[in-house]
C-alpha cells in the first residue's frame, strides 16, 4: 500500500522535473557549501593536530634561554650534572629562493618523532637513522616541501614524511648546525623526564636559563586559527541556511500542488501513517541523492578553496597546512547528516500542514493575511530580541566569542526582522497611492511577501554579508598598502651571506657616502610567546615615517638614548600595555614603552631599542640586512657595483616596490578565499529568490485571474512582476546595507582585534554597495523573468480555468 | 628514539654481537677504520684513552660485592665507543657516538639504565692524565695508570659509587694483547684488570647499602670484531677461591660453522697463560625465560689442563640488561672442582 502510494507521489516529480531540479539543485547547493567548509577545517584542524603533535612531543617541557643564548656548552654542562635533556637547534634556511624551517634534534637523545618510526621494516628504521647520521647526513621532510624546495642544492639526502609539517625540516642536529652555520649554539633543551624537575634542581640552573613546560608555552596554532575557522564555518552555515530556504519553498510547493493527490490517496483508504512514511521515504531519497551531489561539488569547491585558505592561514598566523585535501569520514557523514536535518526542518511545514488537511475540504487562501501579518510580527519581535541579545553579549560576554555571538544574532536577528519592515514598507506605499491598479500592485506585493520572505531574508543575509566582509577586506587592504608605503622607507634592501661580508658590506656602502640602516634583531622567548626584538639607528627614515600608532612627544629622542622601547600593537593588546609603561623583560632591556607602532600580518610579538641597546643585550645579534637611502635614479648603478664587489645573488637585493609587491600578492592571495565565498553565498541567494517566484508563480494564479479578466493585459502582469519583484530586491538590499556595516564594524573592531591583535580603522566604499545592490536588482531581474515570461506566454484558457476549478 | 636497530646496525655492542656485520652498508670491511695487528705493543698510560680509528671500542667494569650480612651484590659499569666513520671531528660533526650502560644485580633484583652521546662536545668521552670516561653524570676517574678508580652511576631508581684498587698489574689478553676472535683471524686487542678490591655504596629503591668485593675491568678495541658465521657470544669472567682466575668465552658459529672458544689462566701468582683455541670448554646445563627468550644461566665450564670442571650459576637469572641493545650480563657463582664467584656475559639469544 505504502509502496503504490510512494509510487504515487513520485510521479508528480515526473511532471515537474524542474521542481524536482530546484530541489535537488536547492539541497545540493546548501550541502556543497557546507560540506566544503567542513573539509576544509577538517584538514586545517589535521594540519594543525599534526603540527601541534609534532611539536608537543617535542615540546612538552623545555629548557630556554631568557635571550637566546644558550649554547653547547650550557648543554654539555646540564647533561654532566644529570639533567634528563636533548638539545635542539631551530632555524630557517634559504634554499634556492625560498625558506625552510629547520630542526635539528640530537637524535640519539631526542624523544621519538613520528617520521623516524618507518612503518614496518625496523632494518628500514635503521638505516634511515644511519643515513640521517653519517656524514653528509640527510633531512626529513613533507613531500610538498620537498617538491617545493630546489633540495638538491643541499647535497643531502632528503628523506619524505608527510608526518612533518610542510615547510620544515627535520635532521640530526650534526646536520642542521652545518646547515644553519651554528655550531655552537641552542634554541632550547627538550626535558625528558616525566615528572618536573624540583626545586633543587632548578636553583642551581645558571639565571639565564629557564624551564618552561607545555602549560605556558606560546599560543598555539588552533588557538589563533581558531576564529578563522568559525568564520569560516559561519559561511558555510549561512550558505546551508539559505539553500534549505530554496528546499523549503520547492517542498511547500509540491506539497500545495499534491493536495489534490493527498485526498484522493486518503480517499481511497491510504492510511494518514502510510502517506506521511510515503512521503518522509520520498524525501530522503530526493536528499540523499541530494547530499551525494552536493558532497561532489562540495568536495571540488574544497580542493579549489584549500589553496586559499593555506595562504591565508600561512599570511595570518604563519600556520602551515597541507595543500592537499582528503576525503575524511567526519565531513561526509556531517555533510549527509545535514542535508537530511535540512531536508527534514525544511518539509517540517510541509507536513505540518498534511497534517491539518481536512479531507475533503479545498484550501483557502483568501484568510492567509491576517495570518502572516500575525506570524510577521511574532518574528520581528523574536528578531528584535536577538539584535538586543546581541548588543548585551557584546557588553557582559566580550572577547571573541561575544563578538561572534553578536554577529550571529545581529544577523539572524535583522532577518527575523525584514518581513515586518518590508510589510509596513508596502503597507505604506499602498496608502500613499491612488490609482486603483497601483493600489492593487502593493497589495499583491504584500500578499507575495509570505512566500518570498524567506528568500528575500536570504538575499539580505548574503548582501550584509558582502557588504560586511567586503568593507573589512577593503579597509585591510587600504590600511596595509598605507602602512606598508611607510613601513618600507628604504630604497633598497642588502641581505649579506653572513656577518663578516655584512661588515664589509656596511663599510663599503659608507665610505659610499650612503645611509645604511642595518637591520638587526633577536628573539627573545618569552613565557607568553616569543617576542623580536629590532635595533634601529637614530635616523630620520624612522622619525619620519614608521607607523606609530600613540607615541610619548619625544619618544624617538628616548629611544636614541635608550631609555626606551617601541612594542607592535599585537605585542601591546596582548600583554594589555599602554604608553609609558613597561614591558616585562630580562634584566639589562631598556623595557619604557614610549610608543605603539601597527604591524600587520605578523602573528608574533615584536618591539624596537636602539641599536646600541641591541648590540648591548644582544652583542651575536646577525648583522646581514641592511636599508638603504638612496637617490632612486641610482639604484640600478649600485645594484651593478654590489653584485660585483659583493658577489651577491639576484634575490641578495630588492627594491622596495618589488617587496612591496610581494606583500601585495600575498595579501590578495590571503583574502581571495573570502571573494570566492562572497560571491558563492550571493549566487546562492539569487537561486533561492528564483526557486521563491517560480513557486509562487503557480499559487498566484488565483490572484491574477481576476486581474486579468478586469483588463489588464497579460504583458502588463508579466511586466508588474519584473517591477514587483525589483522593488522588493532593491527595498532588501536598502535594508541589508545597515546591517552590513554593522557586521563590518564588528568584524573589524571586535572580531579582528581579539583574533589577531590590531584593530584596524573602517573605510567606507559606497562605489562597492552600489555595484552590489546592481547585482542584487540584477539577480532579481534574473529570477522574474522566467515566472513573468511564463505569464506572458499563458494560454487565457489557464486563467479562465481559475474560475471554474476548485483547487 | 628506538636506537636499538641503529644499534645493531653499528654491530658495536658487546664483546660479541655479530649480527649486523655487512648491514646497512658498513660491511665487514673495515671502510677505512684501522685494523689491529699482531706486531702492535700496547702503550700504557696512551692505550688507556679513546682510539677513535677503531671502529668500536669499550671500558668495562664490573664486580662481585657483598654486604655486611653477606648478602650478594653485581655491578656493571660500562662505557662504549662506535664510530660512524673514523677519526675525530669538532662538536656535533663528530662521527663518535658514545654509550653508557649501568647494572646492579640483586639476587631478588635487576636494574639496568642507558646514556648516549656524541663524541666532539664533551657530553662523553675518555682522557688521560688524569683517567677520565664518562657521559653525562656517570663517570669512572681515576689514576692514569687504572691502579686507582672512581666510579659512579645511576638511572631511574638505582645508584651506586664505588671506590677501586688494583691489588696485582694489567694482564694482557691473547698474544701481547692481540686477541683473536675468529678461525678468519677477526682479532681485537685486549687488556684487563682482574684484581680490583671494591668498596662503596649502593643505593637500592630500599635504600643505601654498604658493600666490598672484587672487580675486573676489560680494556677492548677493535674495527671487526667478529665473524659473518658468528651468532653471539657467552663470556666468563671467573675468580676462584684459590686466587687463580679464568677469562674464557665461546663465540657460537652460526650457518652451520663451529663455535670458537679461547680465554686466558691467570694464576695466583699473576702469571698468564692464554689458552689453546678449544681448551676452554662451556656447556648449558638449565635455561631460564629471560625476556620472553630462552637463556641459559646455569653453566659447566670445564678446562681439562688445569683440572677445572664448575658448575657456574647466576645469582639472579634475570639478569637482563633491558637497553636499545638488549643481552644479559649478571654476576655468578661458581662450585664444583673451585668455587669462587665471576662475571657472565651473554649476547645474541632471540
Amino acid at each position: 500500500m505504502t509502496s503504490v502510494a510512494l509510487l504515487a507521489l513520485l510521479s508528480h516529480w515526473r511532471q515537474h522535473r524542474f521542481q524536482l531540479g530546484a530541489l535537488i539543485v536547492g539541497l545540493a547547493l546548501a550541502t556543497a557549501l557546507w560540506m566544503a567548509v567542513q573539509a576544509i577545517n577538517a584538514e586545517a584542524k589535521a594540519s594543525y593536530a599534526k603540527a601541534e603533535g609534532f611539536v608537543q612531543q617535542l615540546d612538552q617541557q623545555n629548557l630556554v634561554s631568557a635571550n637566546n643564548t644558550l649554547t653547547v656548552a650550557d648543554y654539555v654542562a646540564l647533561k654532566r650534572s644529570g639533567w634528563p635533556l636533548s638539545p635542539v637547534l631551530e632555524g630557517r634556511l634559504k634554499v634556492g629562493g625560498q625558506w625552510v624551517d629547520l630542526i635539528g634534534l640530537d637524535l640519539l637523545t631526542s624523544p621519538q618523532i613520528p617520521a623516524m618510526s618507518a612503518p614496518g621494516a625496523q632494518a628500514a628504521e635503521g638505516e634511515l637513522l644511519i643515513s640521517l647520521l653519517r656524514p653528509p647526513g640527510g633531512l626529513i621532510m613533507h613531500p610538498q616541501t620537498a617538491a617545493e624546495l630546489s633540495v638538491s642544492e643541499l647535497g643531502l639526502t632528503i628523506h619524505l614524511s608527510d608526518t612533518v609539517p610542510p615547510g620544515s625540516g627535520i635532521g640530526d642536529i650534526s646536520v642542521v648546525s652545518r646547515l644553519l652555520a651554528k655550531p655552537d649554539s641552542l634554541s632550547r633543551l627538550i626535558y625528558l623526564a616525566q615528572d618536573p624537575p624540583d626545586r633543587n634542581a632548578l636553583e642551581q640552573l645558571p639565571n639565564y636559563i629557564r624551564f618552561t613546560s607545555a602549560q605556558n608555552a606560546a599560543i598555539e596554532p588552533s588557538a589563533l586559527t581558531e576564529s578563522f575557522h568559525l568564520n569560516l564555518t559561519a559561511f558555510g552555515f549561512l550558505s546551508f541556511v539559505v539553500g534549505l530556504f530554496i528546499v523549503q519553498g520547492t517542498i511547500g510547493l509540491a506539497m500545495e500542488q499534491r493536495r489534490g493527490l493527498f485526498r484522493t490517496l486518503r480517499c481511497l483508504g491510504l492510511p494518514f501513517r502510510h502517506l506521511v512514511v510515503a512521503l518522509v521515504i520520498e524525501i530522503a531519497i530526493i536528499a540523499l541523492v541530494s547530499g551525494l551531489i552536493g558532497l561532489i561539488i562540495g568536495y571540488f569547491l574544497a580542493v579549489s578553496l584549500l589553496p586559499g585558505v593555506a595562504a591565508t592561514l600561512s599570511g595570518l598566523y604563519g600556520a602551515e597546512i597541507e595543500n592537499t585535501l582528503s576525503l575524511r569520514p567526519q565531513w561526509v557523514v556531517s555533510g549527509l547528516a545535514m542535508t537530511l536535518l535540512g531536508a527534514a526542518i525544511a518539509s517540517s511545514y510541509g507536513f505540518f500542514s498534511l497534517w491539518h488537511l481536512p479531507i475533503l475540504q479545498a484550501p483557502s487562501t483568501q484568510a492567509r493575511g491576517q495570518q502572516v501579518l500575525r506570524n510577521f510580527n511574532g518574528w520581528a519581535l523574536l528578531g528584535a530580541g536577538l539584535l538586543a541579545l546581541g548588543g548585551l553579549s557584546l557588553i557582559f560576554l566580550g572577547g571573541l566569542s561575544g563578538g561572534f555571538v553578536f554577529l550571529g544574532c545581529i544577523m539572524l536577528g535583522s532577518a527575523l526582522l525584514l518581513p515586518f519592515c518590508l510589510w509596513h514598507i508596502l503597507r505604506a506605499g499602498q496608502r500613499l497611492t491612488r490609482h486603483p491598479l497601483g493600489h492593487w500592485l502593493w497589495a499583491d506585493a504584500r500578499a507575495q511577501l509570505p512566500g518570498l520572505s524567506l528568500a528575500l531574508m536570504a538575499l539580505m543575509l548574503a548582501l550584509a554579508t558582502n557588504i560586511g566582509v567586503g568593507t573589512m577586506v577593503s579597509s585591510f587592504r587600504l590600511t596595509f598598502t598605507g602602512w606598508l608605503d611607510q613601513r618600507l622607507a628604504s630604497e633598497l634592501y642588502v641581505t649579506a651571506r653572513d656577518d663578516s661580508q655584512g661588515a664589509a658590506l656596511e663599510h663599503w656602502l659608507e665610505e659610499k657616502g650612503l645611509r645604511v640602516l642595518p637591520i638587526r634583531s633577536q628573539v627573545l622567548q618569552q613565557p607568553m610567546g616569543q617576542i623580536t626584538i629590532y635595533g634601529v639607528r637614530d635616523d630620520p627614515t624612522y622619525r619620519n615615517n614608521w607607523p606609530m600608532l600613540e607615541v610619548l612627544p619625544d619618544a624617538w629622542d628616548l629611544l636614541a638614548k635608550g631609555k626606551g622601547i617601541l612594542i607592535s600593537e599585537q605585542l601591546a593588546r596582548r600583554r594589555n600595555i599602554n604608553l609609558g609603561e613597561t614591558l616585562p623583560l630580562p634584566q639589562g632591556w631598556p623595557n619604557t614603552v614610549l610608543g605603539i607602532y601597527s604591524d600587520y600580518g605578523n602573528p608574533h610579538g615584536q618591539a624596537i631599542v636602539s641599536m646600541p641597546q641591541l648590540l648591548r643585550n644582544a652583542p651575536e645579534a646577525e648583522n646581514q640586512r641592511f636599508g638603504l637611502r638612496l637617490d632612486p635614479d641610482d639604484i640600478p648603478t649600485l645594484i651593478k657595483e654590489m653584485r660585483e664587489e659583493f658577489d651577491l645573488d639576484r634575490e641578495s637585493v630588492t627594491d622596495q616596490d618589488k617587496i612591496k609587491e610581494a606583500s601585495k600578492q600575498i595579501f590578495d592571495q590571503t583574502f581571495r578565499v573570502t571573494d570566492s565565498l562572497k560571491l558563492l553565498t550571493l549566487g546562492v541567494a539569487s537561486f533561492a529568490m528564483f526557486t521563491s517566484l517560480a513557486t509562487l508563480w503557480s499559487q498566484r494564479l488565483p490572484q491574477l485571474g481576476p486581474v486579468w479578466a478586469i483588463g489588464v493585459s497579460r504583458q502588463t502582469l508579466a511586466q508588474f512582476d519584473i517591477l514587483r519583484s525589483l522593488v522588493m530586491a532593491g527595498l532588501t538590499a536598502l535594508l541589508a546595507l545597515p546591517l552590513g556595516l554593522v557586521l563590518s564594524w564588528a568584524l573589524l573592531v571586535v572580531i579582528n582585534t581579539e583574533a589577531f591583535g590590531w584593530r584596524l580603522p573602517i573605510h567606507l566604499f559606497p562605489l562597492d554597495w552600489l555595484w552590489l545592490i546592481g547585482l542584487s536588482l540584477l539577480a532579481a531581474l534574473l529570477a522574474a523573468a522566467l515566472p513573468a515570461w511564463r505569464l506572458f506566454r499563458l494560454h487565457p484558457s489557464t486563467l479562465l480555468k481559475v474560475f471554474s476549478s476548485e483547487r | 628514539m628506538s636506537v636499538s636497530r641503529f644499534l645493531l646496525c653499528l654491530s658495536l655492542l658487546a664483546p660479541g654481537s655479530g649480527f649486523a656485520q655487512g648491514f646497512a652498508g658498513l660491511g665487514t670491511e673495515a671502510d677505512g677504520f684501522a685494523i689491529p695487528k699482531p706486531s702492535y705493543r700496547l702503550q700504557f698510560p696512551a692505550d688507556h684513552g679513546a682510539h677513535p680509528d677503531f671502529r668500536i671500542e669499550w671500558w668495562y667494569l664490573t664486580a662481585n660485592l657483598e654486604d655486611e650480612n653477606g648478602e650478594s651484590y653485581g655491578i656493571q659499569w660500562t662505557l662504549f665507543r662506535s664510530a660512524l666513520a673514523p677519526g675525530e671531528a669538532e662538536g656535533w660533526q663528530s662521527p663518535q657516538i658514545w654509550m653508557g650502560h649501568a647494572g646492579l644485580t640483586s639476587p631478588t633484583e635487576h636494574f639496568s639504565a642507558e646514556r648516549l652521546a656524541r663524541g666532539g662536545i664533551g657530553q662523553a668521552g675518555v682522557t688521560l692524565g688524569p683517567f677520565a670516561a664518562w657521559i653525562d653524570d656517570w663517570q669512572m676517574t681515576g689514576a692514569e695508570d687504572l691502579s686507582r678508580l672512581d666510579l659512579s652511576a645511576s638511572g631511574d631508581v638505582f645508584s651506586y659509587a664505588l671506590k677501586a684498587q688494583a691489588e696485582s698489574p694489567l694482564i694482557l689478553q691473547g698474544d701481547h694483547g692481540y686477541s683473536v676472535k675468529s678461525p678468519e683471524g677477526q682479532a681485537s686487542y685486549y687488556y684487563s684488570q682482574p684484581n680490583y678490591r671494591m668498596e662503596g655504596t649502593l643505593t637500592l629503591p630500599s635504600g643505601p647499602v654498604t658493600v666490598h668485593g672484587n672487580g675486573w675491568l676489560d680494556r677492548e678495541w677493535s674495527s671487526q670484531p667478529l665473524s659473518e658465521n658468528q651468532s653471539g657470544w657467552d663470556w666468563f669472567s671467573l675468580r676462584f677461591d684459590s686466587g687463580d682466575k679464568l677469562m674464557g668465552f665461546v663465540l657460537r658459529g652460526a650457518n652451520g660453522a663451529d663455535d670458537f672458544r679461547s680465554g686466558t689462566w691467570i694464576s695466583a701468582t699473576g702469571e698468564v697463560t692464554p689458552l689453546a683455541p678449544g681448551a676452554f670448554q662451556a656447556t648449558p646445563l638449565g635455561q631460564a625465560e629471560v625476556a620472553g627468550r630462552t637463556v641459559p644461566v646455569r653453566w659447566k665450564v670445564q678446562l681439562p689442563e688445569r683440572e677445572v670442571s664448575v658448575i657456574v650459576e647466576s645469582l639472579n637469572p634475570q639478569s637482563w640488561m633491558d637497553v636499545a641493545f638488549a643481552y644479559w650480563e649478571g654476576p655468578v657463582t661458581v662450585s664444583g672442582s673451585h668455587r669462587g664467584t665471576g662475571y657472565l656475559e651473554m649476547t645474541g639469544y632471540e
